[in-house]
C-alpha cells in the first residue's frame, strides 16, 4: 500500500508544532497502525531524521498506552479497538491519513503524539483505597455478590484508562473514564464502605485536573476501545449526587 | 477522635464540580420542560373553542397570588439555566486546548453539539413571545380585546396574530428550535440526574425524541390551524 501520512510534529510543549507529511510506500494491509509508524520511523532514522514519538506498550489492546487521533477519530476508524489493534486493511491504497495527538487541556503535550495522561492516575489516587483484610485468601463465598452487579462491575473494570473518551469529547471530559473507575469498585461489596468518599474525591479531582463537563453527546462511548456505555456516567452522577446530599462524609483517612 | 472529612464538606462545593453544574442544568431544564408541557396542553384548548381557552386564561390570570410567585420561580430557573449553560459552554470549549485539524462528529447527534446555540435562539424567541402576547409591546391592541363576559379575549388575540404567515413562520421556527433542544435535552437531563442506567438508557433516548416531536407538533398545531383556517373568528 502507498499512503500519505500527515503527522503532528512538535519538539516539546514550549515549541510550536506543525504537520509533517510523509510518503509510506511499503505498508502492508496486515501491519498494525503502529507497525506502519515503526516502518516509517526506521526510514526516518536511516535518513538521520528524528523519529516520530508515539506511545505504546502491550500492542495487544489491553494496556491503554497507545493513543492518537487518526483522521479525526480517537484510536482510528474501527470501533472497539485501540490504535495498536487498528490494522492497515482499514485504510485504502493512496489514502491520506492525518495523525494527531489526544488533545485536552488536562493532557499536556510532551512530544509529537505523546501526551501526559497522568491526570487520570491522580484521579484514581483521589479515590483512595478499599478496606479488605490482607493475608490468606478469604473463603470465596463469604461475601455474596449478585450476578447482575458482578457483571456490571466487570464491564466497568474493562476500562484500560487510555483516555480516548477525553480525546473524543467536545468538552475534553473524563466522565466516562471516571464513571468506569467509580463503578467497578462502588458496585461491589468490597468497595462499599468507602463508596461515598470515593466518588466525591474522584469527581472533585476530575474537575480540578481541568477536564470539561459531560454534555451526554455519546462520542466517548463510540470511541471507547472497550465499549463502555455512557449509562455508567449516569450511575456515577447518581452516586455523586446522593453522596453529596449526605454532605459531611467521614472518610477512611485520618 | 481524629476524623477528617473527605470530599464535599459544604453543599456549595458540589456546584464547583462539573457534575454539580450539570445537575443545576438538569433541574432547571426539567422545571422548564414541565412548564412547556403544561403550556402546550393549555394552548391545545384553542381547539375546544372560544369559551374554553378564555376560561382557562381567566382562571390563570385571576389568581395573582399564585401567578406572580410562579412567574418569579420560572424566571429564576431560566436565569440559572441560561447562566450555567453559558458558563459551561464557554468553559467546555476551553478544555480542549488545541483544536483538532480533522474534525469529525463521532457517535454524537448534531443537537448535542449545538445546545448553546439552540438555547440562545429559544431565549430570543421567549423574549419576543413575551413582548408579543404577555406584555403587549409589539401589538398593544391585543390586550384590549374583550369577550362577551368582559374577560381578556385570548381566542381573538391568537387568531388575529396567526393570520399572518410571517408570524406563524416565526413561531414555527421558535418551537422547532425548542424541539431540537429537547431531542437531546430530555435524555441529557435524565443522564445528569443519575437515572439513565443500563437497560433504561436506550428507552430514555427514544422517549427524548418522542417528547421533543410531540411538543413541536403540539405547539405548532395552533398557529398552523389558524393559518389554514381551521380556527376562525366566529
Ligand atoms: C423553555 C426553554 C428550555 C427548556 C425546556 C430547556 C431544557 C433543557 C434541558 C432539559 C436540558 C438538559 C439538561 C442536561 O444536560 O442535564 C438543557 C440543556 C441545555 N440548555 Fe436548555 N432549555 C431551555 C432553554 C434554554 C436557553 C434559553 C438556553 C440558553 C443558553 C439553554 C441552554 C442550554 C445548554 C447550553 C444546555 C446544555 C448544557 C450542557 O450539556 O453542557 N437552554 N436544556
Ligand atoms: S499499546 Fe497497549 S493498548 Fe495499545
Amino acid at each position: 500500500m502507498k499512503l500519505t501520512v500527515r503527522v503532528w510534529r512538535q519538539k516539546n510543549a514550549r515549541r510550536e508544532g506543525r504537520f509533517a507529511e510523509y510518503e509510506v510506500q511499503d505498508a502492508s494491509p496486515d501491519m498494525s497502525f503502529l507497525e506502519m509508524l515503526d516502518v516509517l520511523n526506521e526510514r526516518l532514522i536511516r535518513q538521520g531524521e528524528e523519529p516520530i514519538h508515539f506511545d505504546s506498550d502491550c500492542r495487544e489492546g489491553i494496556c491503554g498506552m497507545c493513543s492518537c487521533v487518526i483522521n479525526g477519530e480517537a484510536h482510528g476508524p474501527e470501533s472497539q479497538v485501540t490504535t495498536c489493534q487498528t490494522y492497515m486493511r482499514s485504510f485504502k491504497d493512496g489514502d491520506v491519513i492525518t495523525v494527531e495527538p489526544f488533545r485536552a487541556m488536562a493532557f499536556p503535550l510532551i512530544k509529537d503524539l505523546v501526551v501526559d495522561r497522568s491526570a487520570l492516575d491522580r484521579i484514581i489516587q483521589a479515590g483512595g483505597f478499599i478496606s479488605v483484610t490482607t493475608g490468606s485468601a478469604p473463603e470465596a463465598n463469604s461475601i455474596p455478590v449478585s450476578k447482575y452487579h458482578s457483571d456490571l462491575a466487570m464491564d466497568a473494570a474493562a476500562c484500560i484508562g487510555c483516555g480516548a473518551c477525553v480525546a473524543a469529547c467536545k468538552n475534553a471530559s473524563a466522565n466516562l473514564f471516571v464513571a468506569a473507575k467509580v463503578a467497578h469498585l462502588n458496585l461491589l461489596p468490597q468497595g462499599g464502605p468507602e463508596k461515598d468518599p470515593r466518588v466525591l474525591g474522584m469527581v472533585e479531582a476530575m474537575t480540578s485536573e481541568g477536564f470539561g463537563a459531560c454534555s451526554v453527546t455519546g462520542s466517548c462511548e463510540a470511541v471507547c476501545p472497550k465499549g463502555i456505555p455512557t449509562s455508567f456516567i449516569s450511575r456515577m452522577n447518581h452516586n455523586f449526587l446522593t453522596a453529596a446530599l449526605k454532605l459531611r462524609v467521614h472518610g477512611p483517612r485520618g | 477522635m481524629n476524623q477528617t472529612s473527605v470530599g464535599m464538606n459544604s453543599l456549595w462545593k458540589v456546584f464547583t464540580t462539573t457534575i454539580g453544574k450539570k445537575a443545576v442544568m438538569a433541574a432547571t431544564g426539567g422545571v422548564l420542560l414541565l412548564f412547556v408541557i403544561a403550556h402546550m396542553a393549555g394552548n391545545l384548548q384553542m381547539f375546544l373553542g372560544w369559551g374554553d381557552i378564555n376560561n382557562y386564561a381567566d382562571l390563570l390570570k385571576s389568581h395573582r397570588e399564585f401567578l406572580w410567585p410562579f412567574r418569579v420561580f420560572l424566571a429564576t430557573c431560566l436565569v440559572l439555566h441560561v447562566s450555567t449553560g453559558s458558563f459551561l459552554a464557554i468553559d467546555n470549549r476551553r478544555k480542549r486546548g488545541h483544536s483538532y485539524e480533522v474534525k469529525k462528529l463521532v457517535g454524537a447527534s448534531f443537537a448535542s453539539q449545538t445546545m448553546w446555540i439552540s438555547g440562545l435562539i429559544i431565549f430570543c424567541f421567549i423574549v419576543y413571545h413575551l413582548l408579543h402576547f404577555t406584555l403587549g409591546v409589539t401589538n398593544p391592541e391585543y390586550l384590549t380585546f374583550r369577550d362577551a363576559h368582559d374577560r381578556p379575549d385570548v381566542y381573538r388575540m391568537i387568531v388575529t396574530a396567526f393570520s399572518t404567515a410571517g408570524t406563524v413562520c416565526l413561531y414555527a421556527l421558535g418551537v422547532a428550535t425548542l424541539g431540537f433542544h429537547l431531542s437531546h435535552g430530555v435524555r441529557a437531563m435524565v443522564e445528569s440526574l443519575g437515572l439513565r442506567m443500563e437497560t433504561w438508557a436506550s428507552r430514555i433516548d427514544k422517549t427524548s425524541l418522542v417528547v421533543a416531536c410531540l411538543l413541536f407538533l403540539g405547539f405548532a398545531s395552533v398557529p398552523l390551524a389558524v393559518l389554514m383556517g381551521l380556527l376562525q373568528l366566529k
